[in-house]
């Protein structure tokens, strides 16, 4: 069990971006475990927003934050969950055409948990794709209510769910 | 002992075959028997005297059916035995012809020993109170698991304890299917066929791969070991039809792999494909069954066996047989 922190920071569309936000990370012993770029949802000033969740201790989030902020970095937003529990899933099924943002936005939306890995496998156009994915909340009881958001909006999209054991 | 087969499938004479061969050691447990009785779908044959099972199993080899002297119902309703080994085929829908096999025996006091799914199914509750009610009792621990020892397992040796949930590889097709796609990353149609082939799958795999066979069983073991009053409608079931070879490629990657399980809470009844730890207990292969049973006693228990089979069905009749010759004894 470790903190974990997320935050959508705002990059310029050009190289040498990114390891300006990780190195701070890196520095204070975080541990990156995804970085998802939302190339769709770019800014008016052409910055792109991109989500980082991290493993970090407690303590140096603040710091974190501050030294971000002083490169000059548009924090957008963050968000610390404590004691995450995590848990794997599969989703198979046309996991793309069902708008795969909004299947994740329904699980970040709740403020207690978030999609914090996800892979995708297509084998074919047309073929249904396989996402492995891994879930993080606050405790056992928000991790078992996300799952259970995370379901119905898969049912909607006959989309099927594998649980872990 | 006089005992009636009613059924004389795969399963009948597995068990007709074993009571022959095992005479000598089965006398020490249950006594001089006879079988009096043995029907099948078409006819039957009675002879209060003793049938010559031998001759009988011969019969019903070379003719595929047996001669039409009494039929099913006839033995159930009018002749005379003291025990009843109902092995008919399953019916999910309604249970019969087996339920009402069932009832008139137990109405009549006469205890019966079962593989036949359907009216523990359909009307466990109903079933035991009638038992209970005629001084009669029904033994049904070849309906699942096959030889696995689960329902006497449960009620006898781990007795007083309570049952908290129960986890488990029930269907032996679907846990090959799915082994046999972890290890070739091959699509489901493809293994399916293997497995066809090989006689695991049936030309209509339906009830197996839709998981309505694992559905049947966990609702009798929630029934039998947790006291629950569940219909099979109660369960929320997914099959493996949909899984993708992909899905076993991306799983195993992060330490899993994927099985049909069955589970049941005090809150739910599920049988689904679950990810799977690959060093887990659960993580079987070939066509092998397996309970992980959650006590509140004796913790954890875990029993793997074979699930299908009919000398592995009659393996679990026998001792429900024993078990019965026992209890009567005792009274």
């Amino acid at each position: 069990m470790s903190n974990m922190l997320t935050m959508v920071v705002e990059l310029e569309d050009k190289p040498g971006q990114l390891i300006r936000v990780l190195e701070p990370i890196s520095r204070l012993g975080g541990n990156v475990i995804s970085i998802t770029h939302k190339r769709d949802e770019i800014t008016p000033l052409g910055r792109i927003p991109v989500r980082i969740a991290i493993q970090i201790d407690e303590s140096k989030i603040d710091q974190l934050i501050e030294e971000i902020e002083r490169k000059g970095i548009v924090i957008r937003s963050y968000n610390r969950i404590k004691h995450t529990v995590t848990t794997s899933l599969l989703l198979i099924g046309h996991i793309i055409h069902t708008d795969l943002r909004d299947t994740v936005d329904k699980i970040d939306q709740t403020g207690f948990a978030e999609v914090v890995e996800m892979r995708i496998v297509m084998p074919e156009l047309n073929k249904p794709s396989t996402a492995f994915i891994k879930l993080s909340a606050v405790d056992e009881e928000r991790l078992k209510e996300s799952l259970k958001i995370l379901k119905d909006v898969c049912r909607r999209k006959d989309i099927m769910v594998i649980e872990p054991l | 002992m006089k005992i009636a087969i009613i059924g004389f499938g795969s399963v009948g004479r597995g068990v007709a075959e074993v009571l022959l061969e095992k005479r000598e050691i089965l006398r020490k447990f249950i006594g001089n028997y006879k079988v009096v009785a043995v029907t099948d779908s078409r006819g039957g044959v009675y002879d209060e005297k003793g049938l010559d099972l031998k001759e009988i199993l011969n019969i019903k080899r070379k003719r595929g059916s047996l001669p039409r002297q009494v039929t099913s119902m006839d033995v159930v309703r009018d002749l005379d035995f003291d025990i009843c080994i109902e092995v008919t085929p399953t019916n999910i829908e309604n249970g019969e012809p087996g339920l009402t096999h069932i009832r008139e025996c137990l109405k009549r006091g006469i205890s019966v020993v079962t593989s036949n799914k359907g009216p523990l199914v359909v009307a466990f509750k109903e079933l035991m109170d009638l038992a209970e009610k005629n001084n009669a009792k029904l033994m049904f621990e070849a309906t699942v698991g096959g030889a696995v020892p689960v329902i006497k397992l449960a009620k006898i040796d781990l007795a007083g304890n309570e049952i908290i949930s129960v986890k488990g590889i029930l269907n032996g097709t679907c846990n090959y299917i799915l082994s046999r796609m972890e290890k070739e990353l091959l699509p489901y149609e493809i293994i399916l066929e293997e497995a066809k082939e090989l006689g695991i799958a049936e030309t209509d795999p339906t009830y197996d791969v839709e998981g309505i066979d694992a559905s049947a069983k966990l609702v009798i073991i929630a029934n039998a070991l947790m006291g629950l009053n569940a219909r099979f409608e109660d369960v929320e079931r997914v099959g493996i039809t949909d899984l993708t070879p992909e899905a076993f490629k991306v799983a195993l990657e992060n330490g899993y792999t994927i099985r049909l399980i069955a589970e049941a809470t005090r809150d739910y009844l599920k049988v689904s494909p679950r990810l799977v730890p690959i060093n887990h207990p659960l993580a079987i292969g070939g066509t092998l069954n397996a309970l992980l049973i959650e006590t509140d006693l004796a913790g954890e228990v875990f029993v793997i066996g074979r699930g299908a089979g009919s000398r592995e069905t009659a393996s679990a009749i026998i001792s429900d047989l024993i078990c019965l010759s026992r209890s009567s004894r005792l009274s």
